[in-house]
Formats: C-alpha cells, sequence, structure tokens
C-alpha cells in the first residue's frame, strides 16, 4: 500500500482534522444530541481510516500503529468497566453516583458522558485496528497485487 | 394512506431489489455495492420512522464497511468465487415468494385486530394498562413513587420519569432519551454490547494475524 496521489494526499490532510473533531463532538455530546459513543467511534476509525489509505502503510507503520490501536481499545473497555465498578459507590453496578446537572449541558447525567468516552474510544480502536488488520496485515504476507495503485 | 408508509414501502422495495441484486449478481464488486444501498436505505428507514441516534449510526458504519469491503474487493481479484453456485430451487424461491406476499398482504390489508396475519402498525405499544406507580420504582425504595397509577408501557414510564431528578422520580439527566435508557437504565445491554464488539475484534486479530502464522506460509523474512 503506497498510499494515494498528491491530491489525495492534500485533501486528506485539510479534512481529516475536522472529520476526527466531529467524531470527538458526537461522543462528548452523546447526551445532549442524536449520536453517542459508538456513533462517535466509528466516525473516529473511519477518519483514521481516511488518513491510512491516503498516506500508505509506512504511515500505519510508523504512526499509527497496530499497538496503539490495541492498547487503546483495551484502556476504552476498561474505563467503560471503571465507570460500571465505581456504581458500587452509590449503591448498585451501574449506579450513577455523579451529580446529574442542569439537562441540556455539556457536564451533566453523570457518569453517561465518561461511559459515552470510553465506548468511544474503545469502538474507535478497536474498528481501526480490524481496518489495520484487513487492509494492512493482507500486504505483508508477500502476495501484494499489482494492481493495488488503481485504487488511487 | 399516510405518505410516510409509502415511502417506507417504496425504500423497502428498492432495498428487497438490492439484496436480491447482491445475492445474484456474479461480480463481487457490484454485490458490495448493493449491499452499501441496502444499509443506506435502511438508515433512510430508521430516520422516517423518528430514529436519528440509528439513522446515524447505520450510516456512518454502512460508509466504514462499505471502505473496507471495497478494499478488499479491488485489490484482490479473485474469480473463484463464480466458478461455482448452485441455485435454490424454483420450488423454494416460489413458497418464500408466497409467505412474504401474504405477510405483506395481512399488514397492508388490516383484518380483525386479533386476526392472525394481524401485524401491529408502527408505535403501538403493547403494554397499555394501568399499573400502580408504586410497582415502578426501584427495589426497597417504593417511596420514590410518584402517587397514583402510571402507565406499564415501558417505553412511556422512560419519557415521563426520565429525564429529571426530583422527589418523585429516578432520572438520567440525559436531554437524549436515547443515551440515558442506553447507559443508565440498561447500561447491562451495552456492557455485554461492548463485550461483543471486543471479542469480535480479538477474533478478527487472531484470524488475520501475520506472527506464527508466516512461519507456516514459508516466508521468515515477513515477521
Amino acid at each position: 500500500m503506497q498510499g494515494m496521489s498528491l491530491i489525495v494526499k492534500n485533501i486528506t490532510r485539510i479534512v481529516a482534522g475536522f472529520i476526527i473533531l466531529f467524531g470527538a463532538y458526537i461522543v462528548l455530546y452523546g447526551h445532549v444530541t442524536p449520536g453517542g459513543g459508538f456513533t462517535g467511534g466509528v466516525i473516529l476509525a473511519g477518519g483514521l481510516a481516511l488518513v491510512v489509505l491516503a498516506f500508505g502503510e509506512e504511515f500505519a507503520r510508523n504512526v499509527l500503529t497496530h499497538d496503539i490501536a490495541r492498547l487503546a481499545d483495551s484502556m476504552g473497555a476498561l474505563l467503560f468497566l471503571l465507570v460500571a465498578v465505581l456504581g458500587f459507590m452509590g449503591g448498585v453496578f451501574f449506579t450513577n453516583f455523579l451529580p446529574l446537572g442542569d439537562v441540556g449541558a455539556l457536564l451533566s447525567s453523570g457518569t453517561i458522558p465518561i461511559a459515552n468516552i470510553g465506548i468511544g474510544i474503545k469502538v474507535g480502536a478497536g474498528l481501526f485496528g480490524v481496518f489495520l488488520a484487513l487492509a494492512a496485515f493482507r500486504r505483508a504476507t508477500g502476495a501484494a497485487p499489482a494492481d493495488t495503485g488503481r485504487l488511487a | 394512506m399516510d405518505p410516510i408508509l409509502i415511502l417506507l414501502l417504496a425504500l423497502l422495495g428498492f432495498m428487497l431489489i438490492g439484496s436480491l441484486i447482491a445475492i445474484e449478481t456474479r461480480d463481487l464488486l457490484s454485490s458490495v455495492i448493493c449491499v452499501g444501498a441496502v444499509g443506506f436505505g435502511t438508515s433512510l428507514v430508521f430516520l422516517l420512522l423518528g430514529a436519528p441516534d440509528l439513522a446515524i449510526t447505520q450510516v456512518v458504519v454502512e460508509i466504514l464497511v462499505l471502505v473496507v469491503l471495497v478494499r478488499m474487493v479491488i485489490t484482490r481479484r479473485d474469480e473463484t468465487h463464480a466458478t461455482s453456485r448452485s441455485t435454490l430451487p424454483v420450488g423454494v424461491v416460489l413458497l418464500a415468494l408466497g409467505v412474504m406476499a401474504a405477510v405483506v398482504f395481512g399488514t397492508l390489508a388490516g383484518g380483525p385486530a386479533d386476526g392472525p396475519l394481524r401485524v401491529r402498525p408502527f408505535g403501538d405499544p403493547l403494554m397499555t394498562a394501568e399499573v400502580p406507580a408504586a410497582r415502578l420504582a426501584p427495589a426497597g425504595r417504593a417511596d420514590l413513587a410518584p402517587p397514583g397509577t402510571t402507565s406499564a408501557s415501558v417505553g412511556g414510564t422512560f419519557l415521563e420519569q426520565g429525564l429529571t431528578e426530583n422527589a418523585a422520580s429516578r432520572g438520567t439527566g440525559a436531554a437524549n432519551y436515547v443515551m440515558g435508557v442506553l447507559l443508565d437504565y440498561r447500561a447491562y445491554d451495552t456492557l455485554g454490547e461492548a463485550t461483543v464488539i471486543f471479542v469480535a475484534v480479538i477474533g478478527a486479530y487472531a484470524v488475520l494475524r501475520k506472527v506464527g502464522r508466516s512461519r507456516h506460509a514459508g516466508n521468515e523474512s515477513d515477521r
């Protein structure tokens, strides 16, 4: 996977940041507007996949490595589980122990935003890792097809 | 007839045709594109039924899956899929079409409310009985329940009590009710869903890994 043409790379430089920003917005405001951790995580994974597709496998091997994706996947899952276990402070598993705050504000509804962030990181990193496995692992097995560049 | 219903039926027909083409076509790329069209039709259906959360999720997942699938299909010129394929017997196809037509007819024609083919319309809750409100309070906290009776409908109860916390109810404070249900009332469900995704990702890594496989393939240098 050599990466795509200069036009694609430049457009990706401009657009990728906004895609990541939109994904983060969907995750952080999941309890106020439609969306949530899963949706925002998939948007994050899509933005990262765009970067890897545009800049090629070298970028994936050096910057956005598979190990980082695995680590973030596990950390997100642990964060969600931590929110669940901390619910014991308020009584039972998954108790919403934080103050609820004003309806509609960013910092409201107790543990829901934290759980959203955990799920967002988990889903984004997990799907991006699967994308890397599907798109990048195959290249390394030697049978790299000659017409890969046609995608560009 | 309700214009939304007509639009829904048109979309359903579009999705049916798309799925049939996806199954029957011999070109893998066309099949993938048709699956994508069916997915976007699903998201439009969600939007028309008033579920923006699901519509957004469906669109986004569809885009990511389509990118991955198209990439897989394009970079891999594999013609073996087209050589061996079996078709369904005509009798099975006719039977399936007949059952489909019967269900569609039963849905549209209405019929008696308790008829065999009667399908409940959208937005018609199953549970409408009135029950004492104390029954819906959390276990052992009957003092939190509002006085009088309330609807036993789960959705109705969420809409009534889900938003704010006061002496009479136990809300979530989330302006997005769906998220309040997903991550507070039904957080166990979400935990199970997260576990499913986690296991699926681990399974994908295990199937697609190259470490430990290249030895069998004979190219040690690729590790």
